[in-house]
């Protein structure tokens, strides 16, 4: 434990208090569960290298996992809704190439390029919702198809090249300030400037609690004159905003438009997401905890890497920790019925 | 009740047709104020119709209802909230994972004064705590806590969450959806007590009921619905059970109820 506290986790230290105020006091282990499972792999990590506590490692934790972290609060919006997002990952891909895209060969100015790339998640969060509430198909089928259109669009625009030679506006969330012995990316002081306005946004306003509502029971929502198509596509839709925002993150991580991104960020936002305690079947969650699994996300995959382990191993990893944390989910659920 | 009490709620030949099914026949109904009006009926008795038309779930081809004499149109069910006339329903219409307080004010959140509340939709949290105890406490629902999640409680204290929800912004008419079809024998008592207590505090309450023993306990007058149509409206003091069922499934024609059987 000692070897923790003088990194950067001891932000998470207010984030404990926080969840003994919410009006829902869960199972302690509900929200203790992900914030003690992050220390653990910590602290085993930090056994295994003695690199791993660097300073100069955890500024590189924490830059990988401000883009899977932007996403996970979209995906955390969609997974309260009882719905999930299979796109997540080719949205953002496909978001990245059109900012580069646009700022480049169209020599659009940055800001406006960063704006359309923006738009174009947005559309495609619209796109979800629509076909989720007027057409009524299940979130599970509308974001797997959505996920291939947004990658061969991604392919074919970008004709599968990377984009390279981008202006300074569209990589300026990776530069980084020293802040005590590490270098903090300024991306990452924005992810978490949003969870901050997201965990408020769901706690204090009535939109953030009428997400909850139509996660707990759609039905009932519906007739307390709530009208959870316009709760579902305005959630889709902001979702497609922070996978926009993402996009915007990884290029500046990156330095270049790779058409290629996201291809494990999907699976490890929705990985993320169910780690830090949100359950798929809606309706329960803590957009905090999302942060968190996010962070264990990252610390498996960078602590992995530190050992040598092959990335092949890693990709099993993530799949063994997502179905862990879904059964865990599964179980909680049952028991609490 | 001894003196005939104003209306507050009429219907008038009200007609719903589905395709080549007529389910409103010119059904007629009547509540009055400060009473217990339950609403019997075998399946297909158009007694769902009824009670859709009159909570605005359905728009009925004909006919017109009143409130408080005059006539009203629902388009769809938030006109009747909007006008006063709150439903609860069968299922457990509560979101589990929320708190009581949280439920009870559910798509009628108070919000902060000023900015915050009127253009970032702030909530006035403090204010719908202490409301949600004076809800509860008027209708007598012990619940120590407003802040836990409705999931705690059971069948028959979330019935009561929903029944407090509905008493607490209902300004003319409660309507009841078999509130006691889902829960057990104790439970389905205490809401029954809920009822009541609504009642007394002067708000009527419409009662859609299959079990009779409730009916009779509670109600102080039935209508029955047959063949889209009102049969009858019977007073439960002084018909029995069974005559009340027989006139219900046709076994009984409405005009050899006896005079001093029916309700006015």
């Amino acid at each position: 434990m000692k070897s923790v506290s003088a990194s950067p986790h001891t932000v998470r230290l207010p984030q404990l208090r926080f969840s003994s105020m919410t009006l829902r006091p869960r199972l302690p282990l509900a929200t203790l569960g992900p914030l003690l499972a992050l220390l653990a792999a910590c602290t085993f990590f930090a056994t295994q290298s003695d690199r791993f506590l660097s300073g100069g490692n955890l500024s590189l934790v924490l830059q990988q996992v401000m883009v899977v972290g932007v996403i996970a609060i979209g995906q955390t919006l969609v997974i309260l809704t009882a719905g999930i997002d299979l796109s997540c990952g080719m949205v953002m891909a496909l978001g990245g190439i059109v900012m580069s895209k646009f700022a480049t060969e169209l020599g659009l100015p940055p800001a406006l390029a960063i704006a359309c790339g923006l738009g174009v998640t947005a559309l495609f969060g619209l796109l979800n919702g629509l076909l989720v509430t007027k057409v009524r198909l299940p979130s599970f089928i509308v974001t797997l198809g959505t996920m291939n259109i947004a990658f061969a669009i991604t392919q074919l625009y970008s004709g599968s090249q990377t984009v390279t030679d981008l202006p300074p506006l569209l990589t300026s969330l990776g530069n980084t300030f020293a802040l005590g012995g590490t270098q903090i990316a300024f991306g990452t002081v924005l992810m978490l400037a949003l969870y901050g306005l997201v965990w408020f946004a769901l706690r204090e306003t009535a939109a953030g609690r009428h997400v909850y509502a139509v996660g707990n029971n759609r039905e009932a929502t519906r007739l307390t004159g709530i009208s959870p198509d316009r709760v579902l596509l305005g959630v889709y839709v902001l979702a497609g905003v922070f996978y926009g925002i993402a996009s915007l993150l990884s290029v500046s991580r990156t330095g270049v438009g790779d058409p290629n991104a996201g291809q494990t960020e999907n699976l490890d936002a929705i990985t993320a997401v169910v780690l830090g305690g949100t359950s798929l079947f809606g309706g329960r969650g803590w957009i905090v905890g999302s942060l968190i699994g996010a962070l264990i996300v990252g610390v498996f995959r960078n602590g992995l890497t530190l050992m040598g382990v092959s990335s092949i191993y890693q990709i099993l990893v993530t799949g063994v920790l997502v179905i862990l944390a879904v059964a865990t989910d599964q179980i909680s659920h049952r028991t609490s019925r | 009740m001894n003196t005939i009490q104003p209306l507050v709620m009429q219907a008038r030949g009200l007609v719903k047709r589905y395709g080549q099914v007529t389910a409103l026949d010119g059904a007629d109904f009547e509540l009055r104020a400060g009473e217990i009006l339950a609403v019997i009926g075998d399946n297909g008795a158009g007694k769902s119709s009824l009670i859709k038309a009159l909570s605005g779930a359905i728009v009925p081809d004909e006919g017109e209802i009143l409130l408080d004499g005059s006539p009203v149109h629902f388009r769809s069910p938030s006109d009747a909230r909007r006008a006063g006339i709150e439903t609860v329903y069968q299922e457990l219409a509560v979101a589990p994972a929320m708190t009581i307080a949280e439920n009870l004010f559910l798509g009628r959140e108070l919000r902060r004064a000023g900015f915050f509340g009127r253009f970032l939709g702030l909530l006035d949290k403090p204010r719908m705590l202490s409301e949600s105890i004076k809800h509860m406490s008027d209708l007598k629902i012990g619940i120590r806590s407003m802040t836990q999640p409705v999931e705690t409680l059971s069948g028959g204290q979330r019935q009561g969450v929903a029944v407090a929800r509905s008493a607490a912004f209902a300004k003319h008419v409660v309507i009841m959806d078999e509130p006691t079809a889902a829960l057990g024998v104790k439970e389905g008592n205490m809401v029954l007590d809920l009822i009541r207590r609504v009642r007394d505090k002067g708000l009527p309450v419409v009662l859609i009921s299959h079990n009779m023993p409730h009916v009779f306990e509670v109600a102080d007058r039935i209508h029955i619905a047959r063949l889209g149509k009102r049969a009858a409206v019977v007073n439960p003091k002084k018909i029995g059970m069974s005559d009340t069922v027989a006139v219900m499934t046709g076994a009984m024609r409405p005009e050899d109820i006896p005079a001093e059987c029916l309700a006015h």
